[in-house]
């Protein structure tokens, strides 16, 4: 049951970053971009700890914690960026 | 002493001199003499030894697998130069002290020298041809140093140039000669090579091998058609022309030719090459020095002259010869190093060195004509003088040489050169010191004080001396030191006196005399005749060829380097291309053997985004900002297949990377266009497009073939694998190939790194002293500005997960060894750490609360990653031998310590200052002080109280 689960998950999650990947690729505001890529890593943190839950290991778990931890000062650089600048004032 | 101890003293010494000249030039100078005074005794106490007929050896076996090894050897041959490098070396020295002015930075004076002293003892003494390679390029570079020591002068600039371009190329052909004689052999020692003379005179490889040698040797040796850098060589300093012209630098070739004397000589090749240029190089430089007006210029003619001479004896390759040979090299030292000395004294109280300004200078500077006298008498060839014996030596090795058939050619062009030597000699005395005194000098002529006459006197009572007692006081040494010449274990007689009976050499003598005094009374009605004659002009034709190479080097290299990175990369790509496709062509390949995975839905997920990603970058690559967006995505995507394969460890690396470049990528492109402008034409970008194809297809297809085939040969993984926790205690063995199996390697690397760290901090420093600054203040936003600098939101946020980032940090350190993590993964997450605040709460607040400059951060990762590396040396182990073992401490459990974590500690500290470096020195060119609050986001009403009250007192 939990292996068809985590199947449908990833898939979902799958899709999902095509989904973003697609938002990237049309003509968008670069704050729609940033917000897609943002998008991409929720979506590669769900990915990365359910590949951990089918194979039943906690390795992958830190890269998860890092990801979550740091994913956003991507972004949030990059919003900076747009709105002065300047990221380090 | 040992060997190597006196090899080494003058490179160990060097430093004190360039230390010392801040307590005085006294000090600087006693300090270089003191270094090579201890070099000399420690020569002296091995020389009883050798001249019982002994070889003094010293052998380290350095890098044995290439052959190269650090031995050392002293023969009489080794010892008498050591003994000439060393002793005038201390004369010079306390020349020098007296001679530099003022203005000139003895320190670096003396360090030169010692350096260059080091290079020469080295060659004299090395046992290894390899090493004594080594030795030699060294005295090529140091006395490029020295020679160019006055940098403001042009001349001495040109002139250490040629002679760096002469001698170093000599020395890269000698580099292929001493490669092949140790082939030959099968031994890159001296001492074995010595003693196959059969085995390389036999092998078809000798004449090449005798022909590199030779080019090495002649160019140093300045002989006929390389001997146009010497007289350039002239601009440096009285001192160093005194060093290198009378003992060291050019005799290294003579030393070299004497060295390897017992192997290459006895052949017919060796008699035409070498005695035949020795003596056109004899008369060729005896006749030039005849019409030189430069005092400098006359002597170094007349060393080249002499030069020729002693290769011409070499050449003979006849025993006595040798031992002339041997017995000239001594004497031409002693009167070369005299008269060089006194030119500069001459130089130094009358203000030149043209002869045609001076004449009469008997009666202001007698001590200095003594000096003169003498050393040029000898180097005349006038009995009782040293010079005088080993000249009719020379003479009389001349009747028995046959060239071609002709047997007395030889003589009588050596009585010719002879003669014109004697002219030029007594020019020197004549034509600056006698006649009478001058009202015109452009000095005032007078004796010096006894600094710099000291050295000089000294040399021409060795002239004397030796001319009247040679056997009893340089006997002994010409015995042994041409014996090693010869090297067939007999015995040497050497037996020189001044008075042999009416002999053919002594009638020559006669003739080379009055000859020379004749032509020296007709020297001024030659000179204009001398003057008009055509003849090649070496510096011309020199500086014609080497600006010919110049502009086509610079054409070649600004063909394929113009500074612009798309074209590197294009050549790069047809260059590798074109070797793939040569490799596929006629290399053989196996049919695949690898099964092909199943295609699963993840990996095709991400290959879309991954491909998609990048054509999207291609498609919106003029908008920068919206690419750097696009490689994030490509940097997630990355790091997901890195987990799916089962890479963790560089999943982890890959995140905290892409978040720094992201970081830094956008600080510079707050300078830089937000757009690419579009330059290319349309035929440009159809050949880059086809040449991008081109590689991706060529990787790809490389990749795609790679995979699908076993390896051919084991793969160093299963050595990784099997050792990782046996050998290096870890279980990550990701980790362990950092720390220990390959340590050595991130060991240079933090230091390459922190060193990358410095120079942009340098560079920022520099730009920001320069009047960029200014600009850089008053500079516009190119774009609008919105919102608050420091978001209340993200201060606090940044705020708050400060320790939760620096435990995760610490977490992924501690565990490192053994899952997961490492110093370098942790240094960067702490990196980012600490520049999340920089970017929520401005440069100022961040800077101030940053007590430990990262250079110190830096510093102190690289020296403990060092202690930790030679802490293994108190255990008798080599660097970096890692050791671990099981501890327990009261209350926790049994846990692991290993000395990598300690080296890991040191990678974490370097990696996290260069990041940290690097980033604040890319934020400072945008900081613009005082624009900003003090107190970003910190509420504080005390403070703001305070403020409010000083604002109504005002």
């Amino acid at each position: 049951m939990i292996a068809i689960a985590i199947q449908f998950a990833s898939a979902c999650f799958g899709i999902g970053l095509l989904l973003n990947l697609w938002v990237m690729a049309r003509t968008g505001t670069p704050g729609d971009k940033v917000l897609a890529l943002d998008t991409m890593v929720i979506n590669a943190i769900a990915l990365m700890v359910l590949y951990g839950l089918s194979h039943g290991t906690a390795v992958y778990f830190e890269a998860v914690i890092i990801i979550a931890m740091f994913g956003f000062v991507s972004t949030v650089a990059y919003a900076r960026f747009k709105l002065r600048g300047n990221i380090i004032e | 002493m040992s060997l190597f101890l006196i090899a080494s003293l003058p490179f160990l010494g060097a430093i004190f001199p360039a230390l010392l000249i801040r307590a005085g030039r006294n000090a600087s100078a006693a300090s270089a003499g003191m270094v090579t005074l201890t070099a000399l005794i420690g020569l002296l106490t091995n020389a009883p030894a050798v001249l019982r007929g002994e070889v003094v050896v010293a052998r380290i076996d350095w890098m044995p697998g290439l052959g190269l090894n650090a031995n050392f050897f002293l023969d009489g041959l080794g010892l008498l130069f050591a003994g000439l490098i060393l002793g005038i070396g201390l004369l010079i020295i306390l020349y020098a002290r007296f001679y530099l002015s003022r203005k000139d930075p003895m320190g670096q004076f003396y360090t030169y020298l010692l350096l260059f002293q080091g290079a020469m003892v080295g060659i004299v003494l090395s046992d290894n041809i390899l090493l004594l390679l080594i030795f030699w390029e060294l005295t090529s570079l140091s006395s490029f140093l020295l020679i160019g020591f006055w940098k403001h002068l042009p001349e001495g600039r040109q002139g250490a140039r040629m002679a760096l371009l002469v001698t170093g190329s000599g020395g890269l052909a000698m580099i292929g000669g001493m490669l092949i004689i140790g082939n030959i052999v099968g031994s890159y020692d001296l001492t074995v090579i010595l003693q196959h003379k059969e085995l390389i005179q036999a092998s078809p490889l000798y004449l090449p091998a005798l022909l590199l040698i030779l080019a090495g040797c002649f160019t140093k040796s300045a002989q006929f058609p390389f001997h146009f850098w010497l007289p350039h060589a002239m601009a440096a300093p009285t001192p160093v022309s005194a060093y290198l012209h009378s003992a060291t630098m050019v005799k290294a070739g003579l030393f070299l030719m004497a060295r390897m004397w017992p192997v290459l000589a006895g052949t017919d090749a060796w008699f035409y090459i070498v005695a035949t240029t020795g003596l056109v190089t004899m008369v060729l430089g005896a006749v030039i020095a005849l019409f030189k007006d430069d005092l400098k210029a006359l002597l170094a003619y007349s060393t080249v002259s002499q030069l020729g001479l002693i290769t011409m004896l070499l050449g003979f390759g006849t025993k006595a010869a040798a031992t002339a040979a041997v017995f000239h090299i001594i004497n031409h030292a002693t009167f070369k190093c005299a008269l060089f000395m006194s030119a500069g004294i001459i130089d130094h109280s009358a203000h030149t060195r043209d002869i045609k300004r001076l004449g009469g200078l008997i009666h202001l500077m007698p001590l200095t004509f003594t000096i003169v006298l003498v050393a040029a008498l000898s180097m005349a060839g006038i009995p009782p003088f040293n010079g005088f014996l080993s000249k009719e030596m020379m003479l009389e090795e001349t009747l028995s040489a046959v060239w071609q058939g002709s047997p007395y050619l030889v003589a009588a062009l050596a009585v010719f050169g002879a003669l014109f030597s004697v002219a030029y000699s007594f020019r020197y005395i004549g034509h600056v010191f006698l006649g009478k005194r001058r009202s015109d000098y452009p000095g005032e002529p007078h004796d010096p004080g006894p600094g710099l006459w000291l050295a000089p006197v000294f040399l021409t009572f060795l002239v004397v001396v030796i001319g009247l007692f040679p056997n009893a006081v340089v006997g002994p040494l010409v015995q042994v030191a041409s014996g090693a010449v010869i090297g067939d274990g007999q015995p040497v007689v050497f037996y020189a006196k001044l008075w042999h009976g009416f002999i053919p050499a002594l009638y020559m003598s006669v003739v080379a005399v009055v000859g020379g005094f004749v032509l020296l009374l007709m020297q001024r009605r030659l000179a204009p005749l001398w003057d008009a004659a055509p003849r090649p002009e070496a510096k011309v034709i020199f500086d014609a060829l080497v600006g010919g190479f110049t502009s086509l080097s610079r054409r070649l290299s600004e063909a394929l380097h113009d500074g612009a990175l798309s074209r590197y990369a294009a050549i790069f790509m047809v260059f590798t291309l074109a070797l793939a496709a040569y490799a596929y062509g006629t290399g053989a390949k196996g049919a695949p053997n690898r099964e092909m995975l199943d295609l699963t839905i993840m990996p095709v997920i991400g290959w879309i985004c991954l491909t998609g990603a990048t054509v999207c970058v291609v498609a919106f690559h003029r908008n920068r900002f919206l690419a750097l967006v696009l490689i994030g995505v490509v940097g997630l995507i990355i790091a997901l297949a890195f987990n799916y394969l089962s890479a963790p460890d560089l999943a982890l690396t890959q995140i905290s990377v892409e978040v720094v470049t992201i970081i830094l990528l956008l600080l510079a492109l707050n300078f830089m266009p937000k757009n690419t402008p579009q330059e290319s034409s349309t035929g440009r970008k159809l050949r880059d497009a086809t040449l991008s194809i081109g590689a991706g297809l060529g990787a790809g297809g490389l990749i795609y073939a790679l995979m699908g085939r076993e390896f051919s040969q084991p793969s160093i993984s299963e050595f990784h694998l099997e050792n990782s926790y046996s050998g290096g205690g870890g279980t990550n063995v990701v980790n362990v190939i950092l720390v220990d199996f390959r340590g050595f390697d991130t060991f240079g690397e933090i230091i390459v790194l922190g060193i990358a760290a410095i120079v942009i901090f340098a560079i920022t420093e520099a730009v920001l002293a320069s009047n960029v600054r200014g600009r850089l203040l008053n500079r516009e936003p190119d774009m609008a500005q919105a919102g608050n600098p420091h978001p209340l939101m993200m201060v606090v946020a940044t705020r708050v997960m400060m320790p939760i980032a620096l435990m995760v940090a610490a977490y992924i350190f501690f565990r490192g060894h053994n899952a997961p993590g490492g110093g370098f993964i942790a240094g960067l997450i702490a990196a980012i750490a600490v520049v999340m605040q920089y970017m929520a709460s401005g440069y100022e607040w961040a800077a101030d609360r940053q007590r430990v400059y990262y250079h110190g951060i830096i510093g102190s990762g690289v020296l403990i990653a060092a202690l930790t590396g030679m802490g293994s040396w108190f255990a008798g182990l080599p660097f970096l031998t890692s050791s671990f073992g099981y501890i327990t401490i009261w209350p926790l459990e049994k846990f692991e310590w290993a000395t990598a974590a300690l080296f890991d500690l040191g990678v974490f500290l370097a990696v996290l200052g260069a990041v940290m470096l690097a980033l604040e020195s890319l934020a400072r060119f945008a900081w613009q002080p005082g624009m900003d609050s003090e107190h970003p986001m910190e509420i504080n009403p005390a403070r703001d109280d305070a403020d409010n009250h000083e604002k109504q007192e005002a």
